[in-house]
């Protein structure tokens, strides 16, 4: 697949002398969704910031679709819509005004039948009238969505677009970002939840402090990095784990009630059901059962500590 | 050129005004026709006429002056500092739009409110006195260049200011006091002696007495100079903006 979006050597090095970003590169694929995973201050939003405009690249060249985002930005940045991360909108613009504003902006004609169409599709119709200091956060967040689809953009970046957001609204966001894909829309999207990009990319990219340190595809990341925990609430408190246990990478909490089991989930044998087998066969019973995904962070302790 | 971009700007920017209504024309004319009441009468009664103008008469060019720098500078100062403190300034910066057509569209929506609201001023004095304006080409003309260029001086201290404190210290310490010390409600030549020499710093001196000029076909400065004031003012704020957006000050880190 050609790539839509074409990131060389950027750098970024702010005027404090805090480097958000040391040469990264990075290709997307044209109609793909690519989560972008990263810790707090990894330069996830700095590297969007710089593709969308709005800060200045220290190095490099991006192009997006072909066309230089410097020298041939009106064609480039028409291409692109954004959704950031914090809910900035003019609170006092009524919903309907402020996505027409969004197309102006973006040089396209009025079309209040795709606008129309676009707030529908994000339950935002009733609320047209309404102004946007009205609106409750998971409402705001749609019409960020709206105001970056309104002038039909190829490229759609959504930055931690669930961070906050009720269960209910994240289904539907994913369903919207599958529905886009089906249109051809790229999708680049960062994240803190490995599920999001689990749920919605087709490639992960990690990046952390400022530096891309792997881009795989998504599959292979979660069979390489996909660890899970089985935790056992014991009905008699365990003083130490059984010798006979010790083939499984077990953890007993201090008070001996909560015995922890970590497997790689992608395993062809992860050893839960034996384990299970082994416990009730030396009469250690258990009152609730529950597993745990391995959390972005915990896989990022893992990636960074095999990098040499 | 993105004028549909131009367009929606200007849009929100003149809405904002219709929206607020009672700051942006409301307050101005009450606050004008206090001016009247007060100055016209306490202080007209003292002084009947200045350079064979009624006192009223001739005070109404300053008080237009007045609210046009201080409104245009509010206008467009508020205009492009209010994205930048919710942040929705991104959208801005992440369209396909240039400097200039951001400029265009905020310092035309700033201007244009603020003559707007220096007509809405005449018309309210046309009731207090009786006006007479000699050169109406050039009276709309200096209306127009002076928001113009206050606008742009306004959109400077909007991208400049981190805070709303910031944003009101120049129009509050320095434009305030230049517009009451440049000769809004005499001439300068009652000042006395030196007084009359320094005021001649004041760039507001100029602006009003062009101004005045095209009321009354008087002035304190000769109208070329007034004009040609204006003009270097203008370019000032217009070479500022253009190394704002050069450099990306305070807008693109």
């Amino acid at each position: 697949m050609p790539s839509i979006l074409s990131i060389s050597g950027v750098s970024k090095t702010y005027a404090t002398g805090f480097t958000a970003l040391k040469e990264v590169n990075l290709d997307i694929q044209r109609g793909e969704i690519f989560a972008l995973l990263g810790p707090n201050g990894a330069g996830k939003t700095t590297l969007i910031s710089i593709v969308c405009g709005i800060v200045n690249r220290s190095t490099g060249t991006v192009t997006v679709d072909g066309h230089d985002i410097s020298k041939d930005y009106r064609a480039a940045r028409s291409l692109i819509g954004l959704v950031p991360q914090e809910l900035t909108i003019d609170a006092f613009e009524s919903v309907w005004a402020t996505v027409n504003y969004s197309r102006g902006l973006f040089g396209k004609p009025a079309n209040h039948g795709f606008v129309e169409k676009v707030l529908r599709d994000l339950s935002l119709w009733d609320k047209k009238d309404a102004k946007a200091i009205t609106l409750s956060g998971g409402m705001k967040r749609r019409l960020m969505i709206a105001k970056a689809l309104s002038h039909e953009p190829r490229i759609l970046f959504l930055d931690e677009p669930t961070a906050g957001v009720d269960v209910e609204l994240r289904q539907d966001m994913w369903e919207m970002v599958r529905r886009l894909r089906e249109d051809g829309v790229t999708i680049i999207l960062t994240t803190h939840y490995i599920e999001e990009a689990e749920a919605m990319a087709d490639r992960v990219g990690v990046i952390n402090r400022g530096e891309i340190i792997l881009v795989e595809n998504k599959a292979e990341l979660m069979r390489k990095l996909g660890r899970k925990r089985l935790v056992l609430e014991l009905r008699n408190p365990l003083t130490a784990i059984p010798e006979s246990f010790s083939r499984y990478a077990l953890e007993l909490s201090p008070d001996g009630g909560q015995l922890t089991y970590t497997y790689d989930n992608q395993a062809e044998r992860p050893g839960v059901a034996s384990l299970i087998r082994d416990l009730e066969a030396s009469g250690i019973q258990f009152r609730d059962i529950d597993t745990q995904n391995s959390s972005l962070e915990e896989i990022f302790v893992n990636l960074v500590r095999r990098e040499p | 050129m993105n004028l549909r971009a131009v367009w929606a700007i200007y849009r929100v920017e003149m809405a904002r005004a219709f929206r607020t209504v009672l700051q942006s024309i409301i307050s101005p004319v009450i606050s004008t026709s206090l001016y009247f009441v007060v100055f016209g009468s306490a202080i007209g009664s003292r002084i009947t006429e200045i350079d064979g103008i009624s006192y009223g008469a001739f005070i109404v060019p300053g008080l237009i002056m007045l609210s046009l720098l201080t409104q245009s500078i509010s206008n467009a100062s508020f205009a492009i500092y209010f994205p930048k403190f919710v942040g929705s300034i991104y959208e801005l910066l992440s369209a396909p739009v240039s400097y200039l057509e951001i400029v265009i569209a905020y310092v035309g929506g700033a201007a244009t409110k603020s003559i707007i609201l220096g007509l809405i001023i005449l018309a309210t004095a046309s009731l207090f006195v009786p006006l007479h304006i000699e050169h109406p080409f050039w009276m709309i003309g200096f209306l127009v260049l002076t928001a113009v260029t206050f606008s742009l001086f306004g959109f400077i201290i909007g991208i400049w200011a981190k805070s709303f404190e910031q944003l009101q210290l120049v129009p509050l310490l320095i434009v305030t006091p230049l517009t009451f010390l440049g000769g809004s409600f005499y001439s300068i030549h009652m000042l006395p002696g030196i007084w009359k020499t320094i005021t001649l710093f004041n760039p507001v001196v100029y602006l009003i007495s062009g101004f005045r000029w095209s009321f009354y076909g008087k002035a304190d400065v000769s109208v070329g100079v007034s004009l040609g004031m204006t003009l270097v003012f203008l370019a000032v704020c217009i070479a500022i903006v253009a190394w704002i957006f050069k450099t990306g000050y305070r807008l693109r880190n």
